[in-house]
């Protein structure tokens, strides 16, 4: 790998926010201002972190790895816990109100705008960070920001793509997936007639079955609520949305409505689905296994990038991780270091590499990571924090959005409706009323 | 020198004074020996669940201990569809699951408490669903109930009995059914060890008797076995109520609730609206609604199951 000075990293991280900023993709203007950060870490400083348990096996090893060279580096001994990603965040919500535990922890989604006023204000880090390195991409201001101020570092996101199997499509009488909606139909109704069908969960899976329900109600134009947090979901575009979800859900595999978020994994692998949304984690597992039958199979996998509907916008929803600090933390300037440690760039592409890109950066300077282009299969996932929207689209993230994602309000009411146990309108109905009580309270 | 020994010593006999005092004293004595088990229950059970009926009268959430509301987080609830479907499948759980654990459970004593070779490896064996941690059997049942893997409908395809798997947690009934299969599973061997404790206790001089009489199988059954095993079953019928009524993780590992709320619980529900929503108060009230069922369930228990006249083999 080729040796990154400071003064050469500083060069591309300017250079990168003058194009990106031109370009109008990246926020935090002011961020600019400030190039560099020394936090000292505390003397006698020894940090817990915990964080959601790796998906693909590069991710631990060179977190880890990172980890130790931070600890070889500075002396200050950290330690770092896994747990399965939706674990962690009960662990954070008692952390949170018990005010002890972890002094740092990866979150998912919106979990740091439940409890801002607990959370450590690290603006001088992330300034310092995007201001490096060209800028933080805009979702990540909604998910880190609160009041101005920066309550969390942006770690990136698990892009949600299409996942395929190319040989499939062709057969189905397609080259690539679709760009349109109604394409994207049709290649789901010739896949489900050559009996290789689409899996997509539709159970309470917190992250598959957000992921695609909402890009496609945000597709339509569709939304929970609008920028002053009313509730407008019962809407035409919401109907439009769940007319075609419905004719989506009757090209998938039988029994997805009982899918939970490692099911899609399983019957891609296995050979019953050629199509599913997911990380690139299905691709990682076929590429790295021993078995022959497996490696063919990651030759035959492609990903690509949802469908664009009539808002004319990519409107994708991902998994992403927020790293915070507990006000709590008797060590919080070894904190930031850490963090800081962890996201400069001389660490953060290595991991990004050896991970096969699980995590999309937040930071506009890493789309240069060579690692992009090596494997132009994995070039769907690179601008995912970049073209992403925030689960409370388009108000403000905070205990309703929360509650709305928590209750799989969307996922429930595409479900009612693909599942014809009420009709699309119904189900609109029902799930507005449903967050107006929750915007309400 | 003579003086503070002199002090040490009359603060000694003031200290044996008290303990013959305490001693002399049954009343004294047996709050004494009550203080340590007073006091785990004060801590680990009442501050809870006083704590719990606080928040829930609160607007609690994550990281802030919010303002007294009064009942308003239960008016919502009420106003709440997902909430009443919770009551609803809560309910439908724990009666069906309830009745099925007893059947099975009191057929399954019966069975063990007969002579038969291996009977002590026998009732080991019996108790592994209970023993094996609740999460372990969740994720076996996951796989059992799986819509593309299931052992099941892979063997009843392979019999050529149906065509297309069944679609065990994807039907909002057939979720029902099957968590509570599930529950079942794990609960017999509980109420079958409970109520074959109970069954070594009945003297057989009564079962003799009987025969002696001429009383059919169903007799002995109807007039000795279950009178002399309804205290037994009342403990064991409380217990099993209150675990299923309260159950957790197995719904969390097989459907977290869905499909569209068909398996969500009452604790669930209120574990999904206090932790991943946030809504502390909410999920307070919503666990704090759950009281008065299992009060009711108690008291059936007790008032009922403990009869002196049911237990004597008569009716009301």
């Amino acid at each position: 790998m080729t040796e990154i000075t400071r003064r050469d990293a500083i060069k591309l991280g300017a250079a990168a926010a003058v194009t990106a900023g031109a370009s109008g993709l990246i926020r935090s203007p002011g961020a600019l201002a400030q190039t560099s950060f020394a936090p000292k870490p505390e003397a006698g400083a020894s940090l817990k972190v915990l964080r959601w348990k790796r998906f693909v096996q590069g991710d631990e090893d060179v977190w880890t790895a990172n980890t130790k060279k931070y600890t070889d580096t500075t002396g200050v001994a950290v330690r770092v816990d896994s747990e399965n990603w939706e674990d962690v965040r009960p662990k954070a919500a008692v952390a949170a109100n018990v005010g002890s535990g972890p002094d740092i922890i990866i979150t998912t989604n919106d979990d740091a705008q439940k409890f801002p006023n607990k959370l450590l204000d690290v603006s001088d880090l992330a300034d310092y960070l995007g201001g490096k390195y060209g800028g933080w991409y805009p979702v990540c201001d909604r998910y880190s920001k609160r009041d101005g101020k920066w309550i969390g570092i942006p770690m990136g996101c698990a892009g949600n793509a299409l996942v395929y199997r190319k040989s499939h499509i062709q057969k189905a009488g397609f080259e690539e997936i679709p760009k349109d909606l109604a394409g994207y139909l049709k290649m789901c109704q010739g896949l489900k007639k050559n009996g290789t069908p689409a899996g997509f969960a539709l159970g309470h899976a917190t992250g598959d079955a957000n992921c695609w329900t909402h890009w496609c109600l945000w597709a339509h134009g569709g939304k929970m609520v609008d920028d002053q947090n009313h509730v407008v979901l019962d809407s035409p575009e919401t109907i439009a949305a769940l007319e075609y979800g419905k004719q989506l859900y009757a090209t998938y595999i039988e029994g997805t409505l009982s899918w939970l978020d490692p099911s899609n994994n399983k019957a891609f692998l296995t050979g019953d689905i050629s199509l599913t949304s997911n990380g690139i984690s299905i691709y990682y597992a076929a590429k790295t296994s021993d078995d022959p039958a497996m490696k063919a199979m990651a030759e035959d996998i492609y990903h690509a990038n949802f469908p664009i509907g009539p808002v004319g916008v990519p409107t994708e929803q991902n998994l992403f991780f927020n790293m915070i600090i507990f006000k709590y933390s008797k060590f919080p300037n070894a904190a930031k270091d850490y963090l800081r440690f962890m996201m400069e760039k001389e660490q953060y592409l290595p991991w990004q590499t050896a991970s096969i890109g699980y995590t999309a950066h937040p930071l506009a300077a890493y789309a240069d990571n060579p690692f992009w282009t090596q494997d132009p299969k994995s070039l769907p996932y690179r601008d995912a924090v970049k073209v992403m929207r925030d689960n409370g689209y388009s108000g403000t993230l905070g205990a309703e959005s929360a509650q709305c994602m928590a209750d799989f309000l969307i996922v429930d009411m595409f479900a009612k409706a693909c599942t014809g146990s009420v009709t699309p309108a119904e189900a609109a109905k029902t799930a507005h009323e449903q967050a107006k009580r929750i915007y309400k309270a | 020198m003579a003086v503070v020994s002199e002090a040490l010593e009359r603060r000694g006999a003031g200290w044996r004074r008290l303990g013959a005092i305490v001693a002399d004293s049954r009343d004294l004595l047996g709050w004494l020996f009550m203080l340590p088990a007073a006091a785990l229950l004060l801590v680990f059970l009442l501050y809870p669940l006083g704590l719990g009926l606080w928040l829930g009268l609160t607007n609690a959430t994550l990281g802030d201990p919010g303002e007294f509301i009064g009942l308003d987080n239960f008016w919502t609830l009420f106003s709440d569809d997902v909430y009443w479907l919770s009551v609803f499948n809560t309910i439908f759980y724990t009666v069906v699951a309830s009745v099925a654990k007893f059947m099975l459970g009191l057929w399954l004593a019966m069975l063990l408490n007969e002579h038969m070779p291996f009977k002590a490896f026998i009732r080991a064996i019996v108790l592994l669903p209970w023993i094996v941690p609740t999460v372990l059997s969740a994720i076996a049942f996951w796989w059992i109930y799986d819509s593309q893997f299931s052992i099941i409908s892979w063997a009843l395809r392979h019999m050529g009995l149906i065509k297309n798997n069944i679609d065990f947690l994807g039907d909002p009934w057939n979720a029902r059914i099957s968590v509570i299969i599930a529950n079942v599973w794990r609960g017999i061997p509980f109420v079958a060890i409970s109520l074959l404790a109970g069954l070594q206790t009945i003297p057989s001089s009564l079962y003799e008797a009987a025969v002696l009489d001429g009383a059919t199988g169903w007799q002995k059954f109807r007039f000795i076995t279950l009178p002399m095993l309804t205290p037994i079953i009342a403990v064991v019928m409380t217990f099993s109520v209150l675990f299923t009524f309260t159950d957790f993780q197995l719904i969390y590992v097989l459907t977290r609730g869905g499909p569209i709320n068909a398996t969500h619980l009452m604790a669930t529900l209120a574990f999904q609206r206090a932790i991943p929503g946030g809504q502390l108060g909410q999920g307070a009230a919503l666990a704090s609604s759950m009281i008065p069922f299992l009060v009711a369930s108690v008291m059936f228990s007790y008032f009922g199951l403990q009869r002196r006249k049911w237990q004597q083999g008569g009716r009301d």
